[in-house]
């Protein structure tokens, strides 16, 4: 393991930040995935993004068997919004404080150093994405077992398959704010930009895709129509489904989503890479 | 090609940023192996633009520059190098020891050098504490500590007395000069003139981005000059200017500055005494670094800093 991707883990390990983001993601996503439409079971109803589901429906999404598209749901938007948050305050925050020079005049080339940055913030979403499952199979499970429900679980592959899914849109996200950072230089800059792109612009530009259809081809190709487009595949509610959550969409098809994906990520730590590299540090 | 003996060699190094500002200006400077070098240089004179080129931060506009004879950032000849550029720059959540230590992970060498640079700067009872509740002082030192890492070759220090106290400042030039004692090269950019003349071998001066004098401290100092005060001042002038010709006598301040060398002070001292003149004062008046950096840049000595 090269010692700039242990220093890397070092500096994420014991930021505080970091563990702030961390813990923000992992309640958000048991609140919403799980303590709000169990309370609502209860209550006998749904209602808001839940409207129109029966309480035995609002029970059989939070059982084991729905736990990949139920905790997947919420990460092409609000889980990738803190994946994003991540990764530029990983790029920016160098600039800031103005560490990055530090570690430019240590030993490793540029390049091994963005490599390193971008691979500890991808062991971090790894990490956190198997939290989330993991907190959410527990959840799912005391569900069961409170309801007295089987709890069927859902295959290796199945769960395999939605882990990778859940690393890729997170990583995604995660790389584009680390872009962010890297270009802007900013750490405010590249959140805001990002989270107005990513919660804002996308949203607006799918509702009206409709309306004019090069706007239409044009969501086909963003990162967060992709990201909900795999989470649909995977069984995830779209947003106009029974279900549904913000960000999930079938506007292109699963395996078309994974390879646009896998592309952003491809491109977004190319330019990031390069950019680098170019870049005068002051 | 990379001069012999020379640690750091730059040839009409020059860096512009944008279209018009040109922050160096063909820079000739050369730092010989094992000596501590002294960069000085006014406001924006481009001292800072310069060590960043040196270290390959920032790339340079034309102009080659070599340092340890490599190519300024080459990987290799970063791990010899040591450097604190402007502010120490690290992480604010970390402790200063977990600050080394990231230092450490990046170079690539062992933890159990850090006690030891930690030691070094007089901070190992502090470097369980954030670099955020340092003060300007310990963040000074913890940036040296951070160069000393790697036991480099060579030393690149900006400003590194800047928030120390006077106790603060007198260990760190005993630390630089301790440092600067045996093979290794130290690049030392500061304002402080009075720093630089205890510390540094030779000096160089920039000032508009180009080197506008280098030498020895002394060398740069001349030999100075001698004070007399003497009454009548007029009978004074005479005597002297017919010993040392017209051009080596001044009067300031109601005082004679002659232009001579101090050791002729008490042979001139006996000559007006002789010709009837009440002669108050004779010294010698040595040239500070400040005196022939004010004379060289025209800057006020309180404003250079970077």
């Amino acid at each position: 393991m090269r010692g700039s991707y242990r220093a890397e883990m070092l500096k994420l390990v014991r930021w505080p930040a970091m563990w702030v983001l961390s813990a923000l993601l992992l309640v958000l996503s048991q609140v919403f995935g799980y303590l709000i439409p169990y309370v609502g079971y209860r209550a006998g109803g749904g209602s808001g993004f839940a409207a129109g589901e029966t309480p035995a429906q609002l029970l059989a999404d939070i059982l084991p068997g729905r736990l990949v598209p139920n905790t997947l749901g919420g990460f092409p938007m609000f889980a990738g919004a803190i994946a994003l948050i991540i990764g530029a305050l990983v790029t920016a925050s160098e600039y800031g404080w103005g560490t990055l020079k530090t570690i430019l005049t240590q030993r490793p080339r540029r390049l091994v150093v963005m490599v390193d940055k971008l691979l500890a913030i991808a062991t971090m979403v790894l990490v956190l994405v198997l939290a989330v499952f993991a907190l959410d199979a527990v959840w799912s499970w005391a569900i069961a077992m409170t309801e007295g429900r089987a709890a069927d679980w859902p295959s290796v592959f199945e769960l395999g398959r939605g882990i990778g899914a859940g690393w890729l849109i997170l990583g995604m996200w995660s790389l584009l704010g680390a872009l962010l950072g890297v270009l802007f230089r900013s750490t405010s800059l590249a959140v805001g930009l990002g989270l107005v792109w990513a919660l804002a612009i996308e949203s607006l530009v799918r509702g009206f895709a409709g309306l004019l259809g090069f706007l239409d081809a044009f969501q086909q190709g963003l990162p967060g129509t992709n990201a909900g487009s795999l989470v649909a595949s995977l069984g995830a509610p779209t947003l106009d489904q029974r279900g549904g959550t913000p960000g999930v969409t079938d506007a292109v098809s699963g395996p078309q989503a994974l390879f646009v994906l896998i592309g952003y990520v491809m491109a977004l730590a190319l330019i990031a890479g390069l950019t680098i590299q170019r870049q005068d540090v002051t | 090609m990379s001069r012999a003996g020379s640690a750091i060699d730059t040839s009409d190094l020059t860096k512009v940023y944008g279209k018009h500002l040109t922050a160096v200006d063909r820079l000739n400077l050369s730092v010989r192996r094992g000596e501590v070098y002294g960069f000085l240089g006014p406001n924006g004179a481009g001292k800072t633009t310069t060590l960043r080129m040196l270290l390959g931060l920032v790339r340079a506009t034309s102009g080659t520059a070599r340092v340890l004879g490599e190519a300024p950032g080459y990987s290799e000849n970063l791990a010899r190098v040591g450097a604190m550029v402007e502010e120490p720059a690290l992480y604010p959540y970390l402790s200063g020891r977990d600050n080394l230590r990231v230092i450490a992970r990046y170079v690539g060498r062992p933890d159990d050098g850090i006690d030891a640079a930690l030691d070094a700067v007089g901070l190992l009872q502090r470097g369980g504490d954030r670099f955020n509740a340092y003060s300007q002082g310990m963040r000074q030192r913890l940036g040296v500590a951070a160069a000393l890492l790697k036991d480099p070759e060579l030393l690149i220090l900006d400003e590194p007395t800047n928030g120390l106290d006077p106790a603060g400042m007198a260990d760190m030039r005993t630390l630089i000069r301790t440092l600067g004692s045996g093979d290794r090269t130290v690049l030392l950019s500061s304002h402080l003139l009075g720093e630089v003349q205890q510390v540094c071998d030779r000096v160089g001066v920039i000032s508009h981005g180009a080197l506008i004098a280098e030498g020895r401290v002394d060398e740069l100092r001349g030999r100075g000059s001698i004070l007399v005060r003497a009454e009548p001042l007029a009978a004074a002038r005479e005597r002297v200017e017919r010993l040392l010709g017209a051009g080596h006598v001044e009067v300031l301040d109601g005082t004679l500055r002659l232009d001579s060398d101090p050791a002729d002070s008490s042979r001139i001292n006996r000559e007006l005494v002789l010709a009837g003149i009440a002669v108050s004062e004779v010294r010698r008046v040595e040239r500070t670094l400040e005196d022939v950096f004010l004379e060289l840049t025209g800057e006020d000595p309180g404003d250079h800093a970077r």
